[in-house]
C-alpha cells in the first residue's frame, strides 16, 4: 500500500501540517480581500443613501435608539447648511425567512417618505423578493406615516400587500415604521 | 486513462445531478433562476477542481484513517477562499447565492470525488475529472434554473418574455422537485439512446 501507515504520530503530524497550511492560506486571503469587501459594503450603503434622499453635498451619520433595543444608523444629508433629507438604515425580523430584512428609508425634513431601498433580504424568490420592485414600493413614496397607515389593507391600513407575500409586505412596513418612530422620537428630544 | 472519455462522462453518463443524484440540496434550493444556477455551478466547479488537484497530489502522504478529516479541511479552505473572493469582487453574485456558498463544503459531490476518484488517480486525471463533474453539475443547474425561471417567472436570464407572473409553484420548492423529476426522466432517455450496451 502506497499510503503512509496510520500510526498515531503520522496521523497527528499530517493533521497538524494540513490545518497549519490551511490556516496560513486563509489568513493571507482574508488580509488581501479585507479592503475590497469593506469598500464594496460602504459603496453599497452610499449608493442606497444617494437613492433614498434628494441630492446632498455633505453627509453626517448618527445613531438613534429604536424600540427593540438596537440603535439605528441615520444619515443626515446637507445641501449647504440645510438638511435636505435623512436616510435611516432600518430593519425588521418579521420576514418570512429568519434573515433580518434591512431597508434604507429616506425621509424629507417634514418626515415624508422620499424613497426606500432594500439592502438585505432573503425572502421567497419571486414572491417576497418583489418588495424591491419599484411598482410595489413606490406606493410609500411621498407619504407621511402620520396620515398614511403603514398597515396592510387587510389589517385595516393603507398599504397594498404583495400578492401571496403578505408576511414579507408586513415586515417591510415594519422596518419603515421603525425608522419613522426612531426619527420622530429623536426630533421630540431635540425640541422639547 | 482515456482523458476524452474521462472528460465527457460528467455531462450525461455520470452527470452528478441527473444520474448520481448527489448534492441535491443546493440543486433544489438555488435554481430559482438560470443566473443563480450558473453562479453556483461555477463556484462548485472551482472548488471541485482545486480540491481534486490537491487531494490527488497529497493523498499518498495522508494516512488512510485520517483521510476524511484531511479532505474536509482542504475542501473547506477552498470554499472559504471562494467566499471571500466573491464577497470582495462580485458582491452582487455573493448576495444572490448567500448561504449556499458555505454549503459547498458539505456538498457530497466534492467529498465524493475527492474520496472516490482523486485519492486513487493521477493528478491530470483528477483535474479532468473535477472539470468534467463540475461542468456537468453547472450544466444541470443551468438547465434546471432556466426551466424553473421560464415557467415560474416568464423570463430567461432576467429577460422577461411575458408580462405578469408565470406559474408560481415552479419558483417555490415543490416546483424544483417536479422540474428535476422530469429532467431526470429526460436525461435517462438520452442516456439510453447514447450508451446502448
Amino acid at each position: 500500500m502506497a499510503n503512509k501507515e496510520s500510526t498515531f504520530t503520522n496521523m497527528v503530524l499530517t493533521l497538524v501540517i494540513i490545518t497549519g497550511v490551511a490556516s496560513f492560506a486563509l489568513g493571507s486571503i482574508y488580509n488581501i480581500t479585507k479592503e475590497p469587501i469593506e469598500k464594496a459594503k460602504r459603496e453599497k450603503q452610499e449608493r442606497a443613501i444617494r437613492e433614498v434622499i434628494p441630492e446632498f453635498d455633505n453627509l453626517e451619520s448618527q445613531k438613534v435608539l429604536a424600540d427593540g433595543g438596537d440603535s439605528l444608523a441615520i444619515f443626515l444629508g446637507y445641501a449647504g447648511e440645510e438638511v435636505v433629507g435623512t436616510a435611516v438604515s432600518s430593519y425588521s425580523d418579521n420576514g418570512y425567512d429568519p434573515t433580518r430584512i434591512i431597508v434604507m428609508v429616506g425621509f424629507l425634513p417634514d418626515l415624508t417618505i422620499h424613497n426606500t431601498v432594500v439592502i438585505q433580504q432573503k425572502e421567497t424568490p419571486g414572491l417576497g423578493t418583489k418588495m424591491n420592485d419599484p411598482a410595489w414600493k413606490n406606493q410609500f413614496n411621498g407619504k407621511n406615516p402620520d396620515v398614511f397607515n403603514l398597515n396592510m389593507k387587510k389589517d385595516g391600513g393603507d398599504v397594498d400587500a404583495i400578492t401571496a407575500a403578505t408576511i414579507s409586505s408586513r415586515a417591510f412596513s415594519d422596518a419603515i415604521s421603525r425608522a419613522y418612530e426612531a426619527l420622530k422620537n429623536q426630533e421630540g428630544e431635540q425640541q422639547p | 486513462m482515456n482523458q476524452v472519455k474521462n472528460f465527457t462522462k460528467g455531462f450525461i453518463k455520470e452527470n452528478p445531478v441527473f444520474v448520481l443524484l448527489l448534492g441535491l440540496c443546493p440543486v433544489l434550493a438555488v435554481t430559482s433562476s438560470a443566473e443563480n444556477g450558473l453562479g453556483m455551478g461555477i463556484a462548485t466547479t472551482f472548488v471541485l477542481v482545486s480540491s481534486n488537484m490537491v487531494v490527488s497530489l497529497f493523498s499518498k502522504f495522508i494516512p488512510s484513517k485520517v483521510r476524511i478529516p484531511s479532505f474536509i479541511v482542504i475542501i473547506a479552505s477552498f470554499v472559504t477562499i471562494v467566499e471571500l473572493v466573491m464577497q470582495a469582487f462580485a458582491p452582487a453574485l455573493f448576495e444572490a447565492l448567500g448561504i449556499f456558498i458555505p454549503l459547498i463544503v458539505v456538498n457530497c459531490i466534492v467529498l465524493g470525488r475527492a474520496e472516490g476518484f482523486a485519492s486513487k488517480n493521477s493528478f491530470v486525471s483528477s483535474l479532468v475529472d473535477g472539470l468534467s463533474i463540475g461542468l456537468g453539475f453547472t450544466m444541470a443547474l443551468f438547465i434546471l434554473g432556466s426551466v424553473r425561471e421560464m415557467l415560474g417567472a416568464g423570463s430567461i436570464l432576467n429577460y422577461k418574455f411575458i408580462t405578469g407572473d408565470g406559474i408560481l409553484v415552479f419558483i417555490l420548492s415543490p416546483g424544483a422537485f417536479i422540474a428535476l423529476g422530469y429532467l431526470i426522466a429526460l436525461s435517462n432517455r438520452v442516456k439510453k439512446s447514447l450508451y446502448k450496451s
